[in-house]
């Protein structure tokens, strides 16, 4: 009864000091996640006579212009280009194998194990040297590295174990009654993964797909032993940081940000929209 | 509902099976355990079947196993003299109705009542057209539109019964169907499986572990154990004649006490208290007295520790009430006591 009583006291007075100690806790979070990047859009929009630095001179989209203009040091419109197509190719191919291995490994076959922990330690693995083994690979078999071979294989070693592990979550949800449903009502196994066991997954097949795209749009640790002449986004961005320094750089952050929403925005309005069709059929 | 009776009478073969489901000394093994252990059971045709048993008793292996969704280790199963022991799921004349349902979430329910059809290469019209047909048959046409996440669990109960049923089945499984839903609910669509299995005149094999569930629908009770059937019979024959204790306890009712006879159960409804008469008798202290309406359950520990309960009649009770921790005798007509095997 005295628990009880207390616990009503304390409610009646309002939220305990830890909330407000928490809560500033949280706020400094976002502060130190959103600040700088807060800072970085703003100076994007930079007079022509501003620096990288406060204060603002005037406001001006100059630095956006200079984006296109292709700078000695850095290609950016190119660049980016080639970091997308890498990015989509990436993520087909991530999603097209974590699915069907997810599938998989909903039992148990010979090696399964062993493959298991291969897939773990390509993500413990360090990085840089991931793509230093890559580039001496290369070298061995005397062929040039480039975006498509080596730069590709880099960067599924990254994903391909995240999506693995996405869709174990995804598939550990599913229920195999669906399955065998299928199986009752004469489908064959084409007909169930097309018209029911695909389906049902596609939320988190999207996510996989969607992750792995982010993964390898800013890939640089991997990518850039084994890139070959023809530099991705990523990595065009790190030689312009360190040979020169002006808003244009910001500029461009700006823009992969608008870019990011605008991928996310559109994928999940594609699926609101295919979500509603499916609710909302009238088939007479 | 005519046209799927005529349709399974021209679909037949000239003479009439006798039986509509048969299963042969079949075998089910997980790695070590026998889950089903060499079973053997003839259904009649068109009856209403329930494999009634605690859990893990086998009835579900042996449920799937009909329906094709688990491999059968050793034995035959039939289905209209037709042995399908080793045939894909489809081509078996079955169909199942899952626990949980299994309506596919993406697909609205005329989709789903239609998925059968559409696997099969039935154009657009004509399946929506059919699939109307078995929505209406269950009463849930104005929601062919709706997703199954839209439905109450009764509601997607009646979907999962269409989707089941388009495909014609000549034996229709379910498993613990009415077991998500709440008592009232579990009522009424009891009434209704029994009703639309009459109607359409095929064989149902129900799964439950309610004995109330079993004796309300079946024709043919059998009752499992262990992986083995313990009993077959009608509920009324199995309820008046338990061949042995673990069934007269477990389809309750029931009191299972040792007497000079040996082992006996007698019906609870049949016992009385505190009478002193022609009857055999046992002495204990009233522990329990429950008012359920019309009857009294008055439960009693017996000096030799055994526990028993009596249903008396509310009047019966009120004329001669008696109160936790009073003694009390529990007396019964030898014409009552039923001897049973020691399981």
């Amino acid at each position: 009864m005295m628990v009880g009583g207390q616990s009503y006291q304390t409610a009646g007075r309002g939220r305990p000091w830890t909330f407000y100690a928490l809560a500033t806790l949280f706020g400094f979070f976002l502060l130190f996640l959103y600040g700088p990047m807060l800072v970085i859009y703003i100076l994007s929009f930079q007079g022509p006579h501003g620096g990288v630095t406060f204060p603002m001179v005037g406001t001006s989209l100059v630095w956006f212009e200079d984006i296109l203009k292709p700078g000695q040091m850095a290609n950016i419109p190119v660049s980016f280009g080639r970091s997308i197509a890498l990015a989509s190719v990436v993520s087909l191919l991530t999603i097209t194998i974590s699915v069907a291995a997810g599938l998989a490994f909903r039992r148990r076959f010979p090696g399964s194990g062993v493959l298991f922990y291969l897939a773990v330690a390509s993500l413990v693995m360090p990085s840089l040297l991931v793509g230093f083994g890559i580039g001496l690979g290369f070298r061995a078999l005397d062929t040039k590295p480039s975006l498509f071979t080596s730069a590709l294989g880099a960067q599924l070693t990254w994903t391909l174990p995240f999506g693995l592990f996405a869709m174990f979550a995804v598939v550990n949800r599913f229920n195999r009654a669906y399955e065998e449903a299928a199986n009752d009502l004469g489908a064959s196994s084409w007909q169930r993964l097309r018209h029911v066991t695909l389906p049902i997954l596609l939320p988190g097949i999207i996510g996989v797909g969607m992750g792995a795209f982010t993964l390898s749009y800013d890939e640089y640790a991997r990518t850039t032993l084994v890139i070959g002449e023809r530099n991705t986004l990523p990595l065009e961005i790190y030689a312009l940081i360190s040979s020169a320094t002006s808003p244009t750089l910001f500029a461009i952050g700006t823009v992969t940000t608008g870019v990011s929403f605008l991928i996310i925005g559109i994928t999940l309005w594609r699926i609101l929209r295919l979500q509603r069709r499916r609710a909302g059929a009238v088939p007479s | 509902m005519m046209r799927l009776a005529s349709q399974r009478s021209t679909g037949g073969t000239a003479a009439e099976p006798r039986f509509d489901v048969e299963l042969v000394a079949v075998t089910k093994r997980y790695d070590r355990t026998v889950a089903v252990d060499a079973i053997s059971l003839r259904i009649p045709p068109a009856s209403y079947c329930c494999l009634l048993g605690p859990s893990g008793c086998g009835k579900t292996s042996t449920l799937r196993m009909i329906a094709g969704h688990e491999i059968v280790n050793d034995g035959d199963i039939l289905i209209r003299d037709r042995n399908i022991t080793d045939l894909p799921t489809a081509k078996r004349g079955t169909a199942m109705m899952f626990q949980s349902y299994a309506l596919f979430p993406h697909l609205n329910c005329l989709d789903n009542v239609a998925f059968s059809l559409k696997m099969r290469g039935v154009g657009k019209t004509g399946r929506y057209a059919r699939a109307r047909e078995f929505l209406d048959l269950v009463e849930m046409e104005e929601f062919a539109t709706r997703l199954p996440a839209q439905l109450s669990g009764g509601q997607q109960q009646r979907i999962a019964l269409a989707r089941s049923l388009i495909t014609e089945p000549q034996v229709l499984l379910l498993d613990e169907p009415l077991s998500a839903l709440d008592p009232f609910l579990r009522v009424r669509m009891r009434e209704e499986l029994k009703r639309l299995q009459r109607e359409l005149g095929i064989t149902f094999i129900h799964v439950t572990h309610s004995q109330d569930e079993a004796m309300a629908l079946a024709d043919l009770m059998v009752v499992m154990d262990q992986g083995h059937i313990r009993q077959v019979g009608t509920p009324r024959q199995i309820f008046e004649a338990p061949a042995d204790a673990f069934i007269a306890r477990f389809i309750g009712g029931h009191n299972v006490l040792p007497t000079s006879r040996g082992l006996v159960a007698i019906r609870a409804d049949r016992c009385r208290i505190g009478q002193t008469g022609n009857g055999a008798q046992f002495s204990g202290r009233v522990i329990a007295v429950e008012y359920q309406g019309p009857v009294v359950r008055v439960a009693l520990q017996m000096q030799s520790g055994e526990h028993a309960a009596a249903l008396l009649p509310d009047d019966t009770f009120f004329a001669a009430p008696v109160q936790p921790g009073d003694p009390a005798t529990l007396v019964w007509s030898e014409a009552d006591a039923h001897p049973v095997a020691v399981s």
